[in-house]
């Protein structure tokens, strides 16, 4: 039952990804028309509350809710509003003060969506909270594999990179799991999460530290996301040079090829923005097998579905537990 | 002035006796009959069924004066620790500007007494302005009127391992101790919010591991050994600190160390809300940490329980949880959760209540007025507990200038019916006297 | 909800045999009145427009032995009472290959009663192109409409109550036999 909030990917169960992914079939398909604009989310206020810098996701949400015409507004409250003396609970709540249905937010700081949505009516929409969660990037995820996988139950998808600080990782993780997929994360151990250990055990995914054993081990993936790794971690050393993380864990040129050698329709997804030549060649990024425009493209339309989903319907009746599935359209 | 006759009250949950109180002092205790030096006139509280204790004695409390009236005073600091049964308050340095001269310890406890409603006695910053490099006037604190026997730069650590070592060494002269904040600044960086876990990496929280506070507690009691000075380990949260003091004190090592009630009380689990009321230094620990710092509790290992008092205003509180302030309020409840988490299922006797949060505090601070036995010719600063009284927190009901309160709206058992300094009552029955005052209790009975 | 539930009182209004008999008819008078099968698209409005729109088909293709183009147009996203009930599913828009360009694009439902769908249906395929003529064929026509809208081709006419719910049931939605119910109304 997909609720008022969509603030992590917890929120959602097997049942709820599948409406929102067909809706957003749905939407791909309004997106390939010459008129996009559709009329559902006429009147309805959307203000896309950014803390944090992200061309992307914020272009996304602007652009799912405009072709659907909700009156949609960017307000970009980047630098910290901690240092202008105005809390987090003041900045929502004055934004919100002015009749908004939804607030789509991205924050530095984990848990900020989860705090605002206790604060205002407005439906609030998690674009990506600190290295906590994003939810709408983990479903276009699922809809890109799908499109190329079909159902992912039991379909083992590996991914790579710096889990401590990625929220793609954390939405994924439990958005493949949902869906039936078997997730295998690969880090050196410095990029692996505190406890990570119980908690793959808890939730059934597993975790490896040799990329090459996975990719061409007994069990080799039908799927490869490559997380982004940012350079200055090395500072905080997690990594001795880039050198050394492109060579443990890179997708390389090498690498590319010799997964080819067996399955050359292997997707290969990034959530971007890509570090070409570190955790992925150029060869890898272009590659046919890439999805990674893919996603782009699906942004929108999963994006389309979570608002059409979070702000049609009756408000009273999102409360009372009534779903989509039980209108029988058959009486009229 | 006339006295107080407090009848009836079991002593330390023992036997029940009748105390005579005047001129700030016990003058009378008999277990038989009424006391006959009750004079006409006296004040008689109805203490049956109630329990007498010693004053209780907060080694650990952030008052914000000077700097953040806005969230506390001295006075209303005050008043939170009479309504919790407190007599004696130590007030820690991390003020702005920080307590690091004789007249900046001077004037808290001039306030304190001013407030009149429990002795303030303020703690020494061990560096200049907390800034962990070179030594506070810690000799001449010592010599002030405040006689500042604790020193310690909480909410910093004093990372630098010869600036602990000359500071321990220092403080032996004048018989001091050095409260640490045991916490390297290495594995506990800036921006680190919680403890270091699996819920940690769900909620996608920075954090920092419990080995940050072992590492540290390990070298300060090798310190301790070394200078052969004494140290203080302040809120112990994990089982590697309790493992690491409980060998330091096998081998005789001058080491001393407290507990607060939340770090007992509440676990790491709390924080899937990301509500910030929660995020404390050091931060909530998981069950295993909990355990054990319970068990050294009760076991003696951790002398004394400490408040942690920290105040601190909404918009402080109400950012992202990183961003948040860390600190939540604890002199109002500190009895009912010890009440309730040691006292009810038998892992404290009201003896032993009495130890770890008057008598262990008192001598760890060196107050001597403070945590006495209870007998004829002892200071009167007692507390009557009423065992079974239950009471819900209010957070809005408290003497706190702050609502950072974790514990607002769980119901408590155990709850301060009066509290005497010096024989006057400071706090009866859920009122706490004026600042400079004392309740006249014929008005409120 | 209630509506895929029997209801105790509810009366049959068409059996199978009825329906087939209604369709025939509408596909006949669907020829009559564009004089041939000559660029008529079906258009059926989801769910069970669908399949009524293949029916239709079938029985033009029997009657003239030509494929008629059938596609689906759903309506959800130009709904006006979104926001006064639940959540609606959204189904898939599939528009036939020649498209609807200067076509004769015949929309097909179960049931009209406001016309509220009707409109959407009408915006809804504005966004898709430029038909020569819109028609619209129903089942079941039960009145009550609230905007200028009549069915070209109806099944049925219906009087009902607005208080009563009419239920039509296709083998191929709903795994049961073909059937139109009426319930409720009755104290």
């Amino acid at each position: 039952m997909i609720g008022r909030h969509l603030l992590s990917s917890a929120d959602l169960d097997r049942h709820d990804i599948e409406t929102l992914l067909e809706t957003a079939a749905s939407m791909h398909d309004v997106q390939r028309r010459d008129v996009k604009k559709l009329p559902t989310l006429r009147g309805r206020t959307i203000i896309n509350l950014f803390f944090e810098d992200s061309t992307r996701t914020r272009s996304s949400f602007e652009i799912a809710g405009k072709w659907m015409s909700a009156d949609t507004i960017n307000i970009s409250a980047k630098g910290s509003s901690t240092s202008k003396g105005e809390s987090l609970r003041d900045t929502v709540r004055t934004i919100t003060a002015m009749s908004v249905d939804a607030l789509v937010i991205r924050h530095s700081a984990s848990g900020a969506c989860h705090q605002a949505a206790q604060w205002v009516d407005a439906s609030v929409i998690n674009a990506g909270d600190g290295t906590h969660e994003h939810p709408t990037q983990a479903l276009l995820d699922a809809y890109t594999l799908r499109h190329r996988l079909g159902n992912l139950e039991g379909k083992h998808v590996v991914i790579v990179g710096d889990l401590t600080h990625s929220r793609v990782f954390r939405s994924n993780v439990i958005t493949l799991g949902t869906l039936g997929a078997r997730v295998t994360v690969v880090a050196p151990p410095t990029l692996m999460p505190s406890g990570i250990g119980d908690w793959s055990r808890r939730d059934g995914f597993a975790t490896r530290w040799e990329l090459d054993d996975v990719l061409y081990g007994d069990d080799p993936p039908d799927a490869l996301m490559m997380l982004r790794v940012q350079r200055e971690r090395m500072s905080g050393g997690y990594f001795p040079t880039a050198r050394e993380y492109t060579v443990g864990y890179g997708l390389t040129r090498d690498r590319l090829d010799r997964l080819y050698a067996v399955s050359p329709d292997l997707p290969i997804l990034h959530p971007g923005p890509m570090n070409r030549g570190l955790e992925i060649s150029a060869e890898a990024a272009d590659a046919t097998s890439s999805v990674i425009l893919d996603q782009v493209s699906a942004g929108v339309a999963v994006r389309m579905a979570v608002l059409y989903h979070l702000l049609s319907g009756d408000p009273q009746q999102h409360s009372q537990g009534v779903s989509g599935q039980d209108l029988d359209r058959g009486a009229a | 002035m006339t006295g107080i006759v407090i009848k009836g009250a079991r002593i330390l949950g023992e036997h029940a006796a009748d105390l005579v109180i005047s001129d700030g002092v016990i003058q009378e205790i008999s277990t038989s009959t009424l006391a006959r030096t009750v004079t006409a006139g006296s004040r008689v509280i109805d203490a049956d069924g109630l329990i007498l204790l010693p004053g209780f004695v907060d080694l650990h409390t952030h008052l914000r004066e000077p700097g953040r009236e806005d969230t506390e005073t001295i006075a209303s600091g005050s008043a939170a620790a009479a309504a919790g049964g407190f007599t004696a308050v130590l007030a820690m340095a991390n003020t702005n500007p920080v307590t690091d001269t004789a007249e900046a310890a001077e004037r808290v406890f001039d306030l304190g007494r001013a407030a009149g409603l429990v002795d303030v006695q303020p703690i020494g910053a061990v560096s200049k302005g907390l800034d962990g490099a070179e030594l506070a006037e810690l000799g001449l604190m010592a010599r002030s009127r405040a006689a500042v026997r604790v020193f310690s730069d909480d909410g910093r650590c004093v990372g630098d391992a010869r600036l602990m070592r000359r500071a321990l060494d220092y403080v032996k002269a004048f018989g001091g101790v050095i409260s640490q904040h045991s916490q390297d600044s290495r594995l506990a960086d800036s921006s680190a919010c919680c403890h270091e876990g699996e819920l940690s990496g769900r909620l996608g929280l920075p954090s920092w591991p419990g080995v940050a506070e072992d590492v540290i507690v390990a070298r300060d009691v090798m310190l301790a050994r070394h200078t052969g000075s004494r140290v203080h380990v302040a809120h112990v949260s994990t089982a590697g600190s309790v493992e690491v003091i409980r060998w330091a004190k096998s081998r005789g090592i001058a080491v001393t160390a407290e507990v607060t009630p939340h770090h007992l009380a509440l676990g790491t689990e709390l924080l899937v809300g990301y509500d910030p009321v929660y995020k404390v230094n050091p931060p909530l620990r998981p069950t295993e940490d909990q355990e054990a710092i319970r068990e050294a509790l009760a076991d003696g290992t951790i002398d004394a329980v400490a408040t942690d008092h920290a105040p601190h205003a909404r918009h402080d509180k109400e950012h992202a949880f990183p961003d948040a302030a860390f600190g939540m309020l604890g002199l109002e409840t500190a009895l009912g959760i010890i009440v309730d988490l040691l006292v009810k299922p038998g892992l404290l006797t009201w003896a032993d209540v009495a130890d770890r949060m008057s008598i262990a505090p008192a001598r760890i601070a060196g107050l001597t007025g403070h945590g006495r036995p209870i007998e004829v010719g002892a200071p009167a600063n007692l507390v009557l507990v009423d065992p079974d009284a239950s009471w819900t927190v209010d957070r809005d009901a408290s003497r706190s200038r702050s609502r950072n309160n974790p514990w607002h709206g769980r119901t408590l058992h155990g709850a301060v019916h009066a509290t005497l300094l010096r024989g006057a009552c400071t706090a009866y029955r859920g009122q706490v006297a004026p600042a400079g005052g004392h309740l006249d209790l014929e008005a409120l009975s | 909800m209630s509506g895929d539930m029997p209801h105790p009182a509810a009366r049959v209004v068409m059996n199978s045999g009825e329906i087939s008999r209604a369709l025939r008819r509408v596909a006949h008078e669907i020829l009559e009145r564009n004089k041939g099968p000559e660029g008529v698209v079906l258009m059926g409005i989801p769910s069970r427009g669908v399949p009524l729109a293949r029916r239709l088909a079938d029985s033009l293709s029997e009657i003239e032995d030509v494929t008629i183009p059938v596609g689906a147009l759903d309506v959800t996203m130009h709904r006006d009472d979104l926001r006064r009930q639940p959540t609606r599913m959204i189904a898939r828009t599939l528009v036939p290959s020649g498209g609807i360009d200067d076509k004769i694009v015949v929309l097909v439902d179960d049931v009209l009663y406001s016309g509220r769908t009707i409109r959407a249906a009408l915006e809804a395929l504005s966004d898709l192109g430029r038909p020569r003529a819109v028609q619209l064929a129903v089942l079941v026509d039960r009145g009550h409409r609230e905007l200028p809208i009549r069915a070209d081709f109806v099944g049925k006419n219906l009087p009902t109550a607005t208080a009563e719910r009419v239920h039509v049931r296709l083998s191929e939605s709903d795994a049961e036999a073909d059937e139109v119910r009426i319930s409720g109304g009755d104290r």
